[in-house]
């Protein structure tokens, strides 16, 4: 038995597979039967993913322009 | 080492087709100020290795992987602090149970998906910004681009126990500053912030 302080504290490690056996079944038992733990866990996907989703985002025109003169010019570097 | 002019060109091509995403990661990674100069030398270090990349296919993270190598030679002390943190309340900070009882979106029955959806990616990576180095680059590492934990250790030259404290307790911090990012940007509603007067069928926490 694990209580939902120490169940929280491990719901990322749990989402990575990163626990022991012994502690992601602990996790998953305390799941079993926690509905505020579930939310938990289903914030914790939400969140990921909006980590994971996060675009890659332009590059400013002038830093573009710079970096592929750059490396235009790496054909000249000895 | 000196490149064959095939590799060269290999090695530009890779470069240019991959040039979004390593300026993004360095601009995670090192800020804004710094970052065309990570991807600089990133490139020319990569110039130099060349030769022992043999997967091409591979070309893109081994890329990156250069690029962090490059950002954490810079920032070497800033990355391992002579100890951790005392444990505060930021260890017991749950941002799902901080909406519960803020309930900051009073008519929602989707409270938690409403307040992430607030965020654009210019806000998820202003939070970012905010979280200091040895916290935010293995959360980058690990969730942005999806290195397992073991190789951003390596990556990032500390044992693999602290990669795991640091990704813990990064978390948890990032967790605490989209709270306060919210309040203060005004992406709560009854905040009474520029973009909360959007929602329809507002009630008297948030009449616009
Ligand atoms: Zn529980």
């Amino acid at each position: 038995m694990i209580s939902c302080g120490e169940a929280v504290r491990h719901l990322w490690e749990f989402l990575d597979r990163g626990l022991s056996d012994e502690n992601q079944r602990a996790v998953e038992e305390h799941l079993a039967w926690c509905v505020r733990c579930c939310g938990e866990l289903e914030f914790a996907r939400s969140l990921r993913q909006l980590l994971r989703t996060t675009a890659e985002g332009g590059v400013p025109d002038d830093v573009r322009n710079r970096l592929s003169r750059f490396i235009d010019d790496l054909d000249h570097i000895d | 080492m000196v490149l064959t002019a095939s590799d060269t060109a290999a090695l530009q091509q890779l470069a240019r087709d991959e040039l979004p995403g390593l300026y993004a990661l360095a601009r995670r990674l090192a800020g804004r100020n710094d970052a065309e100069d990570v991807v600089q030398e990133a490139l020319l270090r990569a110039c130099q290795a060349f030769g022992s990349l043999r997967d091409h296919q591979a070309g893109a993270r081994w890329l990156r992987v250069i690029l962090a190598n490059v950002w954490r030679d810079r920032v070497r002390k800033d990355l391992r602090a002579p100890r951790e943190l005392p444990v505060d309340d930021v260890e017991r900070f749950s941002l799902y149970r901080t909406l519960v009882e803020e309930d900051p979106f009073p008519y929602s029955d989707s409270l938690h998906l409403d307040f992430l959806s607030a965020f654009t990616d210019d806000d998820v990576d202003t939070v970012l910004d905010r979280l200091p180095p040895r916290y935010r680059a293995p959360l980058v590492l690990r969730y942005v681009e999806g290195f397992a934990t073991a190789q951003i250790a390596r990556m990032l030259e500390l044992p693999l126990g602290t990669v795991l404290s640091q990704l813990h307790r990064g978390r948890r911090l990032f967790e605490r500053e989209m709270w306060n990012y919210a309040a203060e940007c005004g992406l709560l509603p009854d905040q009474g912030g520029a973009r909360a007067g959007e929602r329809e069928g507002g009630g008297p926490r948030w009449s616009a």
